[in-house]
Parts: C-alpha cells; sequence; structure tokens
C-alpha cells in the first residue's frame, strides 16, 4: 500500500481525479446554494418540493438536462461547436491543480510550481476561447455578438485583475501561490493578511480584484453576455443539454477556483485568524473551506443586490476606472516597500 | 540529463520555420499570412531557448530567455498595429486578397 | 523515459499543427492550429527549463494574441474558405518542395555541428533569475521594449479610428 501511494503513476492520476472531483460536485451544490439563498434575499421561498428543502433539486434538474433534445442547427462549424464547451469547461478544471488548501506539501492538489500564480492567470485567459469560439460557431448574428462582447469584458478585466495580483507578488517576492499565504502567516493573525497591508493600499488590490473576479466569471452586475433579457441568451443560445450544461458548470466552477484565488492571494489562505489556541485546532483546509464559502456568498449576494451594468458603462470601469486604480496602487506599493528597505 | 538531445529542438525549429515560410508565399488571406509570420517567430524563439541551453555560462543561458521574452513583446506589439492596417484595408478595399493589394497608392 | 514519450507527443502534435496552418482553408481553423502549435511549443519550453518563458507564452501567445486574430476574422466575417487556387499554378507544389529541402538542409546542419547540453543551475527559469538578469544586463532592451509598445498601442488606436 505504501508503494502504491509513492508511485507517481498512481498518485497523480487519483490527485486530478479527487481535485476535478470536488469542482464538478460542488457545482449542483453551488445551484442550490444559489437558488435558495436568492430566494431568501428576496423573500421568498427557493426549490423546497423535490426533496428535503429542496436537497434533490440539482439531481431533478441534471436529469432533465440529459433528457432533454440535443438540437444541433444546420449550418453550425461542426468541429469547433463542438470544441467550445469543452474549450472553455477544461481550462477552468485545470486551474484549481495550484491552490494550496493546507500547509502540507501534498495538500496543494497537483503541485505547488513555482509560477503558480502564472498559471493561474494563464487559465483564466483561456476561457476566452470557448467562448468566442461558441458564438462564431453558432453562425447567429446574436451569438456572435454576446461571444465578442463577453470576451472583450474577460479580456479587459484581466488586465485589471492582473495588476492586483501582481501588488500581492511585490509584497511577497515569489510567484508560488504556497509563498503567498506563508507570507501572511505571522503574530497578528488577521492583520498580517494581504488584505490589510499598507493599510488602504492592499484594501485598494483587494477591491479590484473582487470587481475584477465578478468581470471574469460574467457574474452580475456583469452578465450582460449571457442575461436572459438581452440577446436572447448570448454566446450560448444555440446550445442545449449536455453542452450547455457544460457552459453552466463552466460557469459555477470559475466562480469556485476564482473564489479560491481570492482567499489564498488576500485572505490568508489555510491560516486561521488568530493564531493561537482554540483557533488553530480547526485544521486548515476547514478554514480554507469556510473562507471560500464567504466569498461564494458574496457572489451571489451581489447577484441578487445590484443592477446590470450597461455595456458601454462595464468597459469605462474596467478601462476607466479600475486600470488606472489598479496602476496607481502598484506604484504605491512598490514605493511604500522600497521605503522599509 | 535531458530527455532528448538538443538537436531535435533545432531540427522542429527549422521545421516550423520551414512552415512559415511556405504559409507566407502561398496564401492569400493577410491574417493568415500574419499567423505563419507569428509561426516563424515561434520557431525562432524555440531555436533561442534551444541554444541557450547549450551555453555553458549562467549568463549566456538566461540571455537566451530573455530574448525570447524580448521577441515576444515585439511580436505582440507587431500584431497589433498589422491587425490595424488590416482593418483599415478591409475598410476602405472591402477585400483583403492580397493579389489584389498590387498599387501603393489607391 | 516518461520525458521521452511527453516530448515526442508534443513535437508530433507541433508538426501537425505547423502543416494545419498552411495546409488549411479556412482562417478559423488555422487559428485554432496555431494554438494547439503555442501549447506545445510551452510544453517543449519546460522541457528547456524555462518555466517563466514557458507561462507568458500561454498568457501572451495562445491568451492574447490568438484571441486578437480570432477577433479580426470574426469581426470582418472572413471565416468562409476564400483560396482559389488557380489551375496549373506551380506556385504551391514548388514551394512545398522548396520547404521540404529547406528543412532537410537544415536538418543536416545542425547533425553536423552538434552542441551539447550543459549543466544549469537549479533556478535557470524561475521568475527571480531572469528578472535578475532583465533588470541589470538587460535593462535598456527592456525599457526600449516599452517604449515600443507604447508605440504599438497609439499606433493601433489611430489605424483603428474611423475619423481621428
Amino acid at each position: 500500500m505504501e508503494e502504491l501511494l509513492n508511485n507517481p503513476w498512481i498518485v497523480i492520476p487519483l490527485r486530478i481525479i479527487i481535485v476535478v472531483g470536488f469542482v464538478l460536485a460542488a457545482v449542483p451544490v453551488l445551484t442550490w446554494v444559489e437558488r435558495r439563498v436568492l430566494a431568501l434575499m428576496q423573500i421568498r421561498k427557493g426549490p423546497n418540493r423535490v426533496g428535503p428543502a429542496g436537497l434533490l433539486q440539482p439531481v431533478a434538474d441534471g436529469i432533465k438536462l440529459f433528457f432533454k433534445e440535443d438540437v444541433l442547427p444546420e449550418r453550425v462549424d461542426r468541429f469547433i461547436y463542438f470544441l467550445a464547451p469543452a474549450g472553455f469547461l477544461i481550462p477552468v478544471l485545470c486551474a484549481p491543480a495550484v491552490i494550496p488548501w493546507g500547509p502540507d506539501d501534498r495538500l496543494t492538489p497537483i503541485a505547488d510550481v513555482n509560477i503558480g500564480i502564472l498559471f493561474l492567470l494563464a487559465m483564466t485567459s483561456l476561457t476566452v476561447y470557448g467562448i468566442v469560439l461558441a458564438g462564431w460557431s453558432s453562425n447567429n448574428k446574436y451569438s456572435l455578438l454576446g461571444g465578442l462582447r463577453a470576451s472583450a469584458q474577460t479580456i479587459s478585466y484581466e488586465l485589471a485583475m492582473g495588476l492586483s495580483i501582481i501588488s500581492v507578488v511585490l509584497l511577497t517576492g515569489s510567484l508560488s501561490m504556497r509563498d503567498m499565504v506563508l507570507n501572511q502567516q505571522g503574530s497578528l493573525g488577521l492583520l498580517n493578511w494581504h488584505v490589510f497591508r499598507f493599510f488602504p493600499l492592499g484594501l485598494i488590490a483587494t477591491g479590484i480584484f473582487l470587481i475584477a473576479m465578478l468581470a471574469e466569471t460574467n457574474r452580475a452586475p456583469f452578465d450582460l453576455p449571457e442575461a436572459e433579457t438581452e440577446l436572447i441568451a448570448g454566446y450560448h443560445t444555440e446550445y442545449s443539454s449536455m453542452k450547455f450544461a457544460m457552459f453552466f458548470m463552466g460557469e459555477y466552477a470559475s466562480m469556485v477556483t476564482i473564489s479560491a484565488v481570492m482567499v489564498t492571494l488576500f485572505f490568508g489562505g489555510w491560516l486561521s485568524p488568530l493564531p493561537f489556541a482554540p483557533f488553530t485546532w480547526i485544521p486548515g483546509p476547514l478554514w480554507f473551506l469556510m473562507k471560500l464559502g464567504v466569498f461564494i456568498y458574496f457572489f451571489i449576494w451581489v447577484r441578487a443586490t445590484l443592477p446590470r451594468l450597461r455595456y458601454d458603462m462595464l468597459m469605462k470601469l474596467g478601462w476607466l476606472r479600475l486600470l488606472p486604480t489598479a496602476l496607481v496602487n502598484l506604484f504605491l506599493v512598490a514605493i511604500v516597500l522600497w521605503w522599509q528597505k | 540529463m535531458d530527455a532528448v538531445p538538443i538537436s531535435w529542438y533545432l531540427i522542429l525549429s527549422a521545421f516550423m520555420f520551414a512552415m512559415g515560410v511556405t504559409g507566407v508565399v502561398i496564401k492569400r488571406n493577410p491574417i493568415v499570412i500574419f499567423m505563419c509570420i507569428e509561426l516563424m517567430l515561434n520557431a525562432a524563439n524555440l531555436a533561442f531557448l534551444a541554444f541557450a541551453r547549450q551555453q555553458a555560462q549562467l549568463g549566456a543561458q538566461v540571455a537566451g530567455q530573455v530574448y525570447v521574452i524580448l521577441v515576444m513583446a515585439v511580436a505582440a506589439a507587431e500584431v497589433a498595429i498589422g491587425l490595424g492596417i488590416i482593418v483599415a484595408i478591409y475598410r476602405l478595399r472591402d477585400t483583403i486578397n492580397v493579389d489584389e493589394m498590387n498599387l501603393l497608392k489607391f | 523515459m516518461f520525458g521521452q514519450i511527453l516530448f515526442i507527443t508534443m513535437a508530433l502534435v507541433i508538426v501537425v499543427t505547423s502543416i494545419g496552418v498552411v495546409a488549411v482553408r479556412n482562417p478559423v481553423r488555422s487559428a485554432l492550429n496555431l494554438v494547439a502549435n503555442f501549447f506545445a511549443l510551452a510544453v517543449l519550453y519546460l522541457f528547456l527549463y524555462a518555466q517563466f518563458v514557458a507561462a507568458v507564452q500561454i498568457i501572451v501567445y495562445a491568451g492574447a494574441i490568438m484571441v486578437l486574430f480570432l477577433f479580426t476574422i470574426m469581426l470582418l466575417n472572413l471565416g468562409s474558405p476564400s483560396e482559389l487556387s488557380e489551375r496549373g499554378d506551380l506556385k504551391r507544389p514548388v514551394t512545398w518542395g522548396l520547404a521540404l529541402l529547406f528543412v532537410i538542409v537544415l536538418a543536416g546542419g545542425i547533425f553536423v555541428r552538434l552542441g551539447e547540453a550543459q549543466p544549469t543551475a537549479d533556478d535557470l527559469g524561475t521568475v527571480q533569475m531572469v528578472g535578475k538578469f532583465l533588470f541589470t544586463d538587460w535593462v535598456y532592451p527592456f525599457e526600449l521594449t516599452s517604449i515600443l509598445l507604447l508605440i504599438a498601442i497609439v499606433g493601433a488606436i489611430v489605424m483603428a479610428k474611423r475619423r481621428l
């Protein structure tokens, strides 16, 4: 048994299965959570018929999606039409490979590469392909426009996100995700987290990442590309049944992944808020899960609260307000760091 | 020490470069010609890194990688402007077949 | 052994997709072939101890430049195959033949003057090492590149505007 577990040909596929399985299993749970929490905020009951408190609703949704007719429109570019949902889902599933769950080396799902955050940026920039190809291959003007809009939005907010990540990289001195969490350890506990460093600068970087996070996953209030009342359904208009489910899963999975990145970069990863006795009895991964839950709740909360942004307002926000703020913030962080030496 | 001999990387680079040149000569769509130019640039990047691996000093080894980063930056700049030019030509002539772009001034 | 299998697989992907970029008629398919090519290249860069370059290759080339290509193809609606081959046109076969000759001659030249892989420092391709050299020995090219990018931004905006 010992040598089985040490054999990389067995351990690595097992780890891949565990991490992909976790992310995919989180998706139906998230759909239920979202619908119940949204309902709570809108003073109504969410799904409560299908099982105790509606807990089997995701199962019912899954069965429904499986049984829907898989419509293949006539003049689509077949290869790209089939490739697009996979092209959207696969980078999203690859991203959680480098996010550390706990202090132990084996608790990083695949490997803690020393370019961890670059790997994450690469994976988020690859999701653009799924959207653009879906919009293009549908042979439908609305889909094309929706796809181009969504990808333009993603690219624009990627810049602000990258710049706020660079502020964290400056604070840490390394691109490895584990080093970023280790940099947030300290006797002050909560106050050592990157969000509270150099007082307003860390907060501004966190705020920028928060807004960019919402825009990257095409979630409200930036969900114009997939809103039902605009552009029909945007880039996934012509997709039905399981291919549509893949887009759906990709969106929720990217929500989970990007919340995990936010927790790791700014809110201490697996560290407990106060570094002494009763709090450190709770294991690292559990803290990580709790913080992840807070941010996923935040996603749902924002969806229930804020109205959708019009496309030109969205672009202005990204280019004219977030990008200069992120640049100035980065500059100030660099100055403070230099002055401290 | 390495998986394969370094010469294999160089042969691959030569192959990519030859394909890039073929594309530039054969194709009529300027965007595809541009893509073949990018293919050539990537072949050069691979050659840079392969040769960097053959150097003895750390400075020379890292120099190869620095070169590759600079080439990528130049390629990005070139693509931005080149595609802008192609869009401008398309707006003017409504065709982008390079065989028809044979007058220096329209 | 795993390294060799991975290298052969990636090399095959590179060969097939390079031919694919040139041989397919649909520009969108050409672009997708090129994206796959860049992925395989990034893996090869990892073999050559260039981790930072591999990540930048995916972020910049596969994630930004090729997206720009796809945008342009889609906006100008050039996705339909437009290549018309003329009858009796010798250009294509001659070019393919010359390309083959070129590869053979270069491969021969490479085998005649083989270099060897030299031992490397442990952190050869890391960001810290590349950054150290980029900001000391190579700071002039670095700054000039930033000016070049600024020129490119201004130029692209000027080219694409409808009215200045």
